[in-house]
């Protein structure tokens, strides 16, 4: 952990800003509510009310429409740099999460057995003075560090707050080891920085952009989506590296249909390439590089022949797409991914895509990966934490030296054998662990060892099954949070406002977490009475108008250098304070200091590569019974090649299940007979499939992948879990 | 009098849904019901494929089939753009222009009357483009007026490949497809 720097981005002092200048009073928004103000145009019984989405993390600017008191319909909100006014489709369809019937009403206690889903609702005093009650037990015959918070998205906020203040170090997030920590780690080992959240991916200015993997159009990360058409239609090269002809494929110059498994050896041969050919930029490399020599000579031995057999790849495409990379350098964006927890080898996979870029010298460069800026705006100044006697106990041996994030499973693991000591209360927030975890049957497992487990959520999805204490949320559309400071392209901020009221007793994530302090005795660590109260001292602290802020959703500041050319410090705080191509705390700690290719497990005959991704219209398992989505996709289906179908007499829309190396069958789904995706793989969106009876809407539609997912390969630099590693045959359903 | 019509370009277009949940919640279309939807159309082996994605709708054609079968004169072209139109009150069902629309762009609405779409006439006439092409995050969707030469739409048309949907059919479709 200390091996690794630290993200040293810019933040912006709002005094120096000049703020209200773009998305100030001449905003489009801010036009027409003067506009409305003046009595004008306004239809009779509209209020419109400017917040930011929370259907995914993206947290993009939007402004909510209510018509005589009911919520009508929900847009992009035009002041906003990230979500430039317009929303992607579960945006749009976010209106489906307040009217969702399937939603948790009150907070509940468990009646019978865990898992059993049996409950008796309770008023949410009860609910916070059993929980507390069974805090102070756990505190004082294990220590307060034993209570852990899994969370995911800034809903968590005030949770971490409340949970760090009664002492615990255990806060960690599937998105971490389950998703982006590699990529974060491969990138932070080689810049010293990583992709960041949203990414520093400047896509509307590349002229070439390479894909692996990600499926933009379907992975609806919506400014990349926006930026992807942008680069699309200014004939920008696209490359796609997928065993899958995804959306993103349909648009590419070049589509590799690589073997699943095998990017490390398409990405070496790449940079032989471009190193044998000298078609890197050399300037770059030589003014910022460390260690390229040895890089240079780890990697002579891979030529595109090499690679050949290993990915499917032909020389000839490896060598024409490695040349139309360096043609349009420095403006070649090779783009880091997000979710990277893939085969095991995933943070140096991450790590030769760094590598890739750093050859092109896309770094800090147009049409490359830009230096994002923040807007600085003081925390509350709240007073210190307890020091926890002990650390995070997600890895008590010491294995992941270079993880920048707590490992959820390795949280898990601990749940189960109590060590580095024991951990004897979950909370959850915000994430169905049932499908976000891989091997369910661990979770499960390490839930049989806890005195304590409360779960918030909105939905009685999965997780909520097993919990002691379910409480419910309102959902974004019916409460404050946070702030959203994202570091991107230009300093913002953006504010979440209730819009119309939570239908029953839901209450927002600042208030249960406010309310449980009170009962634990912490209520030092909340001097402010209401979310108001925080937001406007935090936002005024920083010299802004907290009046202004409700009323646009979006301030934002001037535009900021962003390029090396624009001024922005040529410099990496990695150990060298140089790109790495030759990583010596990599060496130093065992590993490859050069990411090397090792060949993956074929499929045994008769059975696929399980894969899974995402569909435009659902985020995660947390989606399913939003009714406007679900009318959108009710079920996934699984992907098989069209010549394989043809083989097994399987016709599109015929129910199969799927039976993984381990004996674990899921529930039925529909095939989708393709010419999309290869011979030896199968393909799933993920998050369907769900066994929650309460989730009325959803219950059994389709099928999860993560249910399949019993076996992982970790990564041996920071503890991930590559998913992508099992493997399933079809069974025909009788 | 301006004759509208669309102009939706393939090649950005990544066919994820926004258009028709954009509809459904500005029109509150019935659920299970949708008066847009998207089509994919993949050709080709594997791995040499081409995929065309395209986002369908009403055509609002020129001659329009549903407008000459029905009986009542409820379905009908409006003076505001040619916008083809269904009058609620008149409409008795019957689904005669159900079955006669080439592109299966009409349902009979759980109320009884035939449904489909308007062009977003409600928005059209405040000078507001469609709730389809305002949200649509890769901007593929350009709405305006055929007639006017100068218009977004028409400038489109005039610059790029495009096609237009069962052009046999003879119904004169006004939503085309930049390729
Ligand atoms: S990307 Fe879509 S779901 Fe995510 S915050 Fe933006 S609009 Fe909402």
């Amino acid at each position: 952990m200390d091996a690794l720097s630290r993200r040293r981005f810019l933040k912006i002092s709002t005094a120096t800003l000049g703020l209200a200048t773009a998305g100030g009073a001449a905003g489009p928004l801010a036009r027409r509510l003067a506009a409305r103000a003046a009595g004008s145009a306004a239809p009779q019984g509209i209020r419109r009310i400017p917040t930011y989405c929370s259907i995914c993390f993206w947290k993009c600017g939007a402004v909510a429409t209510v018509k005589d008191g009911r919520l009508w319909k929900i847009e992009g909100n035009p002041d906003d740099p990230l979500s430039r006014g317009r929303l992607c489709p579960r945006g749009t369809g976010g209106v489906g999460a307040h009217f969702d019937t399937d939603r948790l009403t009150a907070p509940l206690i468990r009646r019978t057995t865990r898992g059993q889903d049996e409950w008796t609702a309770v008023t949410w005093d009860e609910a916070f003075a059993y929980i507390a009650e069974r805090m102070q037990t756990i505190k004082a015959k294990y220590g307060p560090e034993s209570v852990a918070l899994f969370s995911h998205g800034i809903g968590g906020t005030f949770l971490k707050h409340t949970l760090q203040a009664f002492g615990t170090p255990n806060l960690t997030a599937p998105s971490g080891a389950q998703c982006r920590g590699p990529r974060d780690t491969g990138f932070n080992l080689t810049f010293g920085e990583d992709a960041g959240s949203p990414e520093r991916t400047d896509i509307r200015n590349a002229t070439c952009l390479v894909l692996i993997g990600s499926h933009l159009g379907e992975n609806m990360h919506n400014t990349q989506v926006q930026e992807f058409a942008d680069a699309v239609a200014a004939g920008a090269s696209i490359i796609v590296v997928d065993p899958r002809f995804s959306i993103a494929a349909g648009k590419a110059k070049y589509y590799l249909p690589i073997k699943p498994g095998t990017d490390i050896a398409l990405l070496l041969a790449w940079m032989h390439v471009l190193v044998t050919e000298e078609l890197y930029d050399t300037a770059y490399v030589e003014k910022h590089g460390f260690g390229f020599d040895a890089f240079k000579a780890e990697i002579a031995p891979y030529t595109p022949e090499w690679a050949y057999p290993e990915t499917g790849i032909e020389p000839e495409v490896i060598r024409a797409t490695a040349r139309e990379m360096a043609r349009n350098k420095p403006s070649t964006l090779v783009h880091p991914g997000r979710h990277s927890a893939w085969y095991g080898d995933d943070a140096q996979r991450s790590r030769a895509v760094a590598l890739l870029n750093a050859l092109l010298g896309s770094w800090g460069r147009r049409g490359g990966l830009y230096a994002p800026v923040a807007l600085d705006i003081p925390a509350y100044p709240y007073p210190p934490y307890p020091k926890p006697a002990r650390g995070v106990a997600d890895d008590p041996d010491d294995k992941y030296p270079f993880k920048l994030e707590s490992i959820s499973t390795g949280i898990r693991e601990a749940t189960i054998s109590g060590r580095p000591y024991p951990i004897k209360s979950w909370f959850v927030y915000g994430t169905n662990l049932m499908e976000s975890l891989p091997n369910q049957a661990e979770t499960i497992e390490a839930i049989q060892h806890l005195d304590l487990m409360v779960v918030v959520d909105v939905v009685p999805s999965e997780i909520t099954g097993w919990a002691d204490v379910v409480l419910p949320e309102s959902v974004y559309l019916e409460r404050h949070d946070e702030l959203n400071l994202n570091w991107f392209r230009e300093p913002y901020v953006g504010i979440r406002q209730p819009v119309v009221e939570a239908p029953a007793d839901q209450k927002p994530n600042w208030w249960i977490a406010r309310e449980l302090a009170l009962k634990l005795g912490l209520g030092a660590y909340y001097p402010w009475k209401t979310i108001e109260e925080y937001l406007a001292y935090r936002v005024t602290k920083a010299g802004l108008s907290f009046d202004e802020l409700t009323q646009k959703g979006i301030l934002r500041g001037a535009p900021q250098p962003i390029y090396f050319d624009q001024g922005v410090p040529e410099e990496f705080p990695t150990p060298s304070g140089k790109i790495e191509f030759y990583s010596l705390q990599l060496r130093d700690k065992g590993h490859d200091p050069v990411p090397k290719y090792t060949r993956p497990e074929d499929p045994p005959p008769g059975a696929f590569r399980l894969l899974f991704g995402r569909a435009p219209v659902h985020t995660f398992s947390r989606t399913q019974t939003n009714p406007i989505l679900d009318d959108m996709m009710h079920e996934n289906e699984v992907w098989v090649n069209a010549g394989v179908a043809a083989r097994y007499g399987l016709a599109s829309g015929t129910y199969v299940r799927l039976k993984n190396q381990d004996g674990v069958v899921s529930n039925r789904v529909k095939v989708k007979a393709t010419e999309r995706i290869r011979p030896d793989c199968v393909y799933m969106v993920h998050g369907f499939g769900h066994t929650a009876r309460r989730l009325t809407r959803t219950y059994l539609a389709g099928a999860s992948d993560s249910r399949l997912i019993t076996r992982v390969k970790v990564d041996p630099l920071m503890g991930g879990t590559g998913m992508n590693v099992n493997f399933v045959t079809l069974e025909l359903e009788a | 009098m301006a004759r509208f019509g669309m102009a939706l370009d393939t090649t950005k277009c990544v066919g994820c849904m926004d258009c028709v949940v954009a509809c459904k919640t500005e029109n509150q279309v019935p659920e299970g019901f949708n008066r847009d939807w998207i089509a994919y159309q993949t050709d080709g082996l594997y791995p040499t494929l081409h995929m065309e994605i395209r986002s369908e709708r009403c055509n609002h054609c020129d001659q329009p089939p549903c407008v000459e079968c029905c009986p009542t004169g409820a379905s009908h072209v409006e003076d505001f753009g040619k916008i083809v139109l269904v009058t609620e009150n008149e409409c008795i069902g019957c689904k005669a222009c159900v079955a006669s629309c080439p592109y299966e762009a009409r349902f009979i609405n759980p109320k009884g009357y035939a449904d489909k779409c308007t062009f977003c006439n409600h928005r059209v006439e405040q000078g507001l483009d469609p709730a389809c092409v305002s949200v649509c995050p890769t901007h593929c969707m350009t709405f305006g007026d055929l007639d006017d030469p100068q218009s977004a739409v028409s400038r489109q048309l005039a610059a790029r490949r495009h096609h237009a949907l069962k052009p046999d059919a003879g119904t004169e479709p006004r939503i085309f497809y930049l390729t």
